[in-house]
């Protein structure tokens, strides 16, 4: 299933955020139960089935990461269900070394709280135009290893988060 | 998900939890990480002059499944040959520890953890 296609959109990974949101709420009004009310059962449970489409094709290409990971799987790198590991020893002693920062933040230091997301906003962003420069040079490979580092940060921001509901 | 008591014995007591002196030439480290949870493993072995691994520590930040594996994997790669040890399947650590399938990639992680370990061994011999 192409996820560009059901928008009628450039299969890429740059994207129009603004334009994707239109044709969304275009393609959701033109499903909208309503619209079938008078149409028989066939034609309502279609337009149901089209709109879980319509909304699972919706979150993964407005994500930056869900987006290129379909554009991998495109691309016949499926990183979906994957249990590989990673195994580069200096990003994950940087790792290691948030961790041990993460854990030792107390949920009431929001100067280092405050610190911490915008170091680890700076090192996400990095990566992701590392990610950008890969995908559009055809570097899959190379994509797919940035995607899942791009996994642990956002894993940190989760911890990060988590600390804050305390 | 309710956890096996194995996981739980491990996940309230880990055994060998902390780290070598990397500096000292008989200890060796093994990375890996998990990109679907985010998980982290560190596992350090200290090997002696024959070859056998005379001690285990790590370190992983990640869920009950991931500490109770790497837990149980450094007691029982304590005493063995790096031979040995090379040999140790995840499908063991999960039977042991009755890892549900969602969680069996926590005791690949740790296989790999042991293999990235005895990795970095062979790299330290080989010049």
């Amino acid at each position: 299933m192409n996820h560009f296609e059901f928008f009628n959109l450039p299969v890429a990974y740059e994207l129009d955020l603004a334009e994707l949101q239109q044709r969304y709420r275009k393609l959701q009004q033109a499903l909208h139960p309503d619209r079938h009310a008078s149409g028989s059962e066939r034609d309502k449970m279609l337009a149901v089935q089209r709109t879980a489409q319509l909304n699972d094709a919706y979150q993964t290409l407005r994500s930056p990461l869900l987006r290129a990971e379909h554009l991998l799987a495109l691309r016949g790198v499926d990183m979906q269900h994957e249990q590989k590991t990673l195994q580069d020893p200096e990003f994950l002693m940087a790792q290691m070394e948030w961790r041990e920062r993460v854990e030792e933040l107390d949920a009431g230091d929001f100067a280092g709280i405050d610190a911490a997301y915008k170091d680890l906003a700076a090192q996400t962003a990095e990566l992701q135009g590392e990610l950008e420069r890969l995908l559009v040079a055809n570097d899959n490979e190379a994509a797919a290893d940035t995607i899942r580092k791009l996994k642990f940060m956002h894993k940190l921001r989760r911890e990060l988060e988590a600390l804050e509901d305390v | 998900m309710a956890y096996s008591e194995k996981v739980i014995d491990h996940y309230e007591n880990p055994r060998n939890v902390g780290g070598f002196d990397k500096n000292d030439p008989s200890v060796v480290t093994g990375m890996v990480g998990a990109p679907a949870c985010g998980d982290v493993m560190k596992l350090q072995l200290k090997i002696n002059d024959a070859g056998i691994i005379e001690d285990a520590k790590f370190k992983t930040y990640g869920c009950g499944s991931a500490i109770a594996s790497s837990s149980l994997v450094t007691e029982w790669v304590k005493g063995k040959s790096i031979e040995e040890a090379s040999q140790l399947k995840n499908t063991q650590i999960a039977e042991e520890l009755a890892l549900p399938p969602v969680k069996i990639h926590c005791s690949i992680l740790a296989e790999d953890a042991i293999k990235a370990a005895l990795e970095d061994y062979k790299k330290k011999h080989a010049g």
